[in-house]
């Protein structure tokens, strides 16, 4: 599926989710499905929460125990394949990288999609930094209803 | 006639890697580049790259092609760079001819590197030389150094990492992707760009081909067509997208045309992209003194054609006699670097295309 | 010869009403303000700005015919945009055959479209 459409497919994507116990805190989503030559994530995480078995050419692996959720790997992945993602009450907050025009502010909403690029529910940004370290790869902060937790993957503005 | 230590023909990151490392070893080194200005294909590169830090990584391709650039500063004294200028002769007694303008100029250097890159394929269809039927560097060079949009809508042909690239960054010049085709069963890129797009709506359809592009003078619409598993069109399944923008991005193939010219061997070698010339394990050619580093010699990626540059360098300097001070210390880190990029899967047609290359183990 | 500085990266421009295809924002790369710079397309006057090439400049106005086939008189546009294959080839200043994707755009140039092979000088 994922050869042939550029869709993972659903067990595909859960099995890079940690079990939802650890997501009362936020942790990341490393959506690297392949082994490519590439390593930014790792060397990057401050905090030593992603592993590549070779150091460079096998996919990245998570320790969700080390992780924070800091982010910091979300604009440091040049394949823009890494989210954030926390349960907050009945909402999934998910941190995401964005790189088109219009940035979003906080307080609208936007249109959630899913990894086909359908609209699937609505997406309240929380936050969105841009700071000179991300180098124009800005994260947003939004907020979707939980049930969207592995469907949801990016959002676009509402026309 | 000029004479010269080192000449070095284009001025991508692999001829401005192999810039660096024998201007450090003391050589007098000029660069040619038929562009208007240095950094070969890293200047119109808006992505992010892969590879790992000493490669790079993470840093958007222009701006590596900048930091290329500034590392070369320092030596200015020792460097000459030629832009706007192409090398149109390489001739057997180290004579290079370039042509800047009408000007043709005729040096003569002790070792050559050979840094000229890669060329896009054309396609063959109905209508494949209709204006608005551009290869996917073209849109990227209009778009992201011209900051030119060639058109409204685009039909990209194509799967590999440039057709996916390139779509992204139509669609963040404001360019409507309609649909990637491609022809083989299976998408040709990394899947975390292919998703990256998939994500934002844009279908890719594989097993599928361009048919035809329609319009006067210019395109107005283009028909694609699905292929069974013999490659074969299926009648009935046609289908008319209306837009200005057919983005033709199905593989490069080395820019060989000066090798031959000085009649270095030569082998076709299809894993490497079409004619390479022959090289040993530090690339040097057929010709003493002559080196070839980064796509000419096998298209791959920015982060190869770094370190293949910096060799090419390291070795051009020590047959020249101005061994780098840390010669073997960066020969080891050269070797080992390019070994571990070719390593995963991705790697492979590299090792077997080197491996047909040289008729011998793979590792470089 | 020895440009060395002349070897800046950003080319980028912001577009004014003239030009129709310009790109005016984008998330990733900052456009400059830069000089416009007259020239003659078919006899009209036209403009482009600092850092174009011939073609850029042109495929900014919308013009996408730069030359005609010599056999079957069929449109041609440009295709590499890196000076590879041919397919831009234009009269400038008279001189057939340019490349105009590679070539740097200078006020005053006169730049026809080319009919046919172009004669050889
Ligand atoms: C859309 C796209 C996306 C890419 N993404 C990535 C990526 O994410 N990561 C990665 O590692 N790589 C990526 N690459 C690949 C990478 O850009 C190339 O592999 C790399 O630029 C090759 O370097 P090079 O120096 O060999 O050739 P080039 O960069 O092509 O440079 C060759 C230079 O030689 C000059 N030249 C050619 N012929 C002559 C002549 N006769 N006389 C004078 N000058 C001449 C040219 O003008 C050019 O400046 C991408 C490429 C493209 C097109
Ligand atoms: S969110 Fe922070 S701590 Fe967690 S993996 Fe990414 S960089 Fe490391
Ligand atoms: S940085 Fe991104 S693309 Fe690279 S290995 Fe890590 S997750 Fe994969
Ligand atoms: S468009 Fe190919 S040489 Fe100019």
């Amino acid at each position: 599926m994922l050869d042939k459409t550029g869709v993972p497919t659903d067990s595909l994507v859960r099995s890079r989710f940690p079990d939802t116990s650890f997501l009362v805190k936020p942790k990341a989503i490393l959506e690297c499905y392949e082994d490519i030559s590439c390593n930014p994530c790792a060397t990057n995480c401050p905090f030593k929460a992603i592993t590549i078995a070779d150091g460079l050419n096998s996919q990245p692996v998570l320790n969700p125990e080390l992780c924070t959720g800091c982010g910091i790997c979300i604009y440091s992945c040049p394949g823009l394949a890494i989210s954030v993602v926390q349960i907050v009450e009945d909402k999934a907050r998910f941190k995401i990288p964005y790189e088109f025009l219009p940035i979003p502010n906080s307080g609208e909403v936007w249109s959630g999609l899913n990894r086909t690029g359908e609209r699937i529910c609505d997406a309240s940004i929380i936050n969105v930094t841009d700071s000179k370290r991300q180098d124009k790869t800005v994260v947003v902060t939004v907020d979707v209803d939980k049930k969207y937790l592995y469907e949801f993957i990016t959002i676009k503005v509402q026309k | 006639m000029k004479e010269i230590d080192l000449m070095i023909i284009g001025g991508g990151p692999a001829g401005l890697s192999a810039a660096k490392v024998a201007l450090e070893a003391g050589l007098k080194v000029m660069i040619v580049d038929r562009n208007m200005s240095l950094g070969g294909q890293l200047i119109k590169q808006t992505h992010k790259f892969f590879g790992s830090e000493k490669q790079y990584a993470k840093t958007r391709g222009f701006d590596i092609a900048k930091r290329l650039i500034d590392k070369l500063a320092v030596h200015k004294d020792n460097l000459e760079i030629c832009l706007e200028t192409t090398a149109v002769g390489l001739y057997k007694d180290y004579v290079v001819t370039t042509l800047q303008g009408e000007t043709y100029t005729k040096y003569r250097s002790k070792s050559i590197i050979i840094a000229t890159g890669a060329s896009e394929k054309v396609l063959a269809f109905e209508n494949n030389d209709l204006p608005g039927v551009y290869g996917a560097g073209a849109v990227q060079t209009l778009m992201n150094l011209y900051g030119v949009i060639p058109g409204k809508k685009a039909l990209m042909v194509g799967s590999g990492n440039i057709g996916l690239i390139v779509s992204y960054q139509m669609m963040q010049a404001g360019i409507e992707v309609l649909a990637i085709v491609e022809a083989a069963p299976k998408i040709g890129g990394y899947k975390v760009h292919a998703a990256k797009i998939r994500r934002l709506g844009v279908p890719i359809h594989t097993s599928t081909t361009v048919k035809r592009a329609v319009g006067k003078d210019q395109v107005e619409a283009v028909v694609t067509v699905e292929l069974d598993e013999k490659w074969k069109e299926i009648p009935g399944t046609e289908k008319t997208y209306e837009t200005d923008i057919v983005c033709i991005s199905v593989g490069l193939s080395p820019l060989h045309q000066l090798l031959s010219m000085a009649e270095i061997e030569m082998r076709y070698i299809p894993e490497l992209g079409g004619l390479v010339p022959i090289v040993d394990e530090f690339n040097e050619t057929s010709m003493e003194k002559v080196f070839v580093c980064g796509d000419v010699i096998g298209v791959e990626e920015a982060s190869s054609a770094m370190v293949e540059g910096s060799l090419a360098g390291l070795i051009a300097a020590k047959r020249l006699g101005k061994e780098h001070p840390e010669h073997e210390a960066r020969l080891d880190d050269y070797l080992k670097q390019l070994s571990d990029l070719r390593n995963g899967p991705f790697g492979i047609k590299t090792r077997v295309g080197l491996k047909k290359l040289r008729g011998v183990g793979d590792a470089r | 010869m020895g440009l060395f500085y002349e070897s800046v990266l950003c080319y980028h421009v912001r577009s004014e009403s003239g030009g129709i295809m310009r790109i005016e924002k984008h998330p990733i790369l900052e456009f400059k303000q830069r000089e416009k710079i007259y020239f003659t397309f078919d006899g009209k006057e036209v403009f482009g700005y600092a850092g174009d090439t011939i073609a850029s400049a042109l495929d900014a106005l919308g013009v996408k015919v730069v030359s005609r086939s010599p056999i079957h008189d069929r449109a041609r546009g440009f295709y590499c945009a890196i000076g590879n294959c041919g397919s831009c080839h234009m009269v400038v200043n008279g001189v057939p055959n340019v490349k105009t994707c590679i070539t740097r755009l200078e006020p005053g140039m006169n730049v026809n479209t080319q009919k046919g092979k172009g004669q050889i000088r």
